[in-house]
């Protein structure tokens, strides 16, 4: 893929297909991708690094997943008390 | 939709639907040939005067009719398992809709770019306009661009539901926690209606769900407008 990431944002559509969730159930790609958005973004930003390229995994998530889990991850990322490692 | 009296499926909206129509109008062509074969035999035995009790054994029959239904059997698996691996292709959608259910409603989630989500109640009987269809329509439907391959992945918030649209060709459980995906695509413009097809509680016969597919720009203004209203 010579395309740069900023220009696969900025031509995103949806998110496309994830060879590593192939099948039907498509749970483990939506936390997955949000997981990757946060990790991304603790990632660069310790290091002081743009943290546009996480914005790829975001627009996946949100693509993805119900606005309802995602407003309740948030909130229990707020909280603190999020299940996941991030 | 359905007609009163229909016997057959549904128009097909979708290539998959064609696909499926066709091959039972195929595999259906074969049981009744077979069954008029089964019932022509039964009458001449039993109308026959002949009385030969002293047949034993037929090499050449009994050969025709091992290798007859072995070769029906494979006229009707390989065509089943063309469409079974035709449904299984990976595609690229152009749009991702997610339809989660509630006790007794649906609700349609357009997340690309904006977060658009709105209900899609049932409307009651009594407040059906001349013309409408009763316990199929909706207050908001779910609109697409027609001829877009669409993902729509499915989920509920409370019990178990599922989200059917015959003329598509699509059945996917909606299973609180978990996301189920499914993909489509219209080949004409129209309306599609389709019922919740898993028992999930009193009103489970009264939240159907309404897809309309239209033309690019009119799904751009109907994105718009909805997003307006929120």
């Amino acid at each position: 893929m010579s395309e740069t990431i900023q220009e696969k944002i900025k031509t995103y559509r949806t998110a496309p297909f994830d060879a590593r969730f192939p099948n039907t159930n498509q749970t483990r790609n939506c936390y997955q991708n949000y997981l990757d958005f946060h990790r991304c973004n603790k990632a660069l930003s310790s290091k002081g690094q743009d943290v546009t390229p996480c914005e790829w995994y975001q627009r996946v998530y949100k693509s993805l997943c119900p606005m309802s889990w995602v407003s309740k991850w948030d909130e229990q990322i707020e909280n603190g008390n999020f299940p996941g490692k991030i | 939709m359905a007609h009163p009296s229909q016997l057959g499926f549904q128009d097909a909206a979708s290539p998959i639907m064609e696909e499926l129509l066709h091959f039972h109008d195929h595999a259906l062509m074969i049981v009744f040939l077979i069954s008029t074969l089964v019932l022509y035999i039964i009458v001449a035995m039993v109308t026959t005067k002949l009385t030969n009790k002293f047949i034993l054994d037929s090499q050449e029959i009994e050969i025709i009719w091992t290798l007859l239904p072995a070769i029906i059997l494979i006229l009707i698996a390989l065509p089943s398992l063309r469409i079974l691996y035709l449904m299984d292709e990976i595609n690229d959608p152009h749009l991702t809709i997610k339809a989660m259910g509630h006790q007794w409603y649906w609700s349609y989630e357009y997340t690309d770019y904006e977060d658009l989500g709105f209900d899609s109640y049932m409307i009651p009987t009594q407040d059906l306009t001349p013309g409408q269809f009763r316990l199929l329509e909706t207050d908001h439907r779910m609109v697409i661009p027609v001829e877009s391959p669409i993902r729509v992945l499915v989920s509920a918030e409370d019990v178990l539901h599922s989200w059917a649209v015959p003329s598509l060709g699509v059945k996917m459980d909606a299973v609180p926690g978990r996301l189920n995906q499914t993909a489509f695509i219209t080949s004409r413009p129209g309306v599609f209606y389709g019922q919740c097809s898993e028992i999930c509680g009193a009103n489970h016969s009264f939240m159907p769900i309404v897809v309309e597919a239209v033309p690019l720009e009119y799904f751009e203004n109907w994105s718009f407008l909805m997003l307006q209203d929120a």
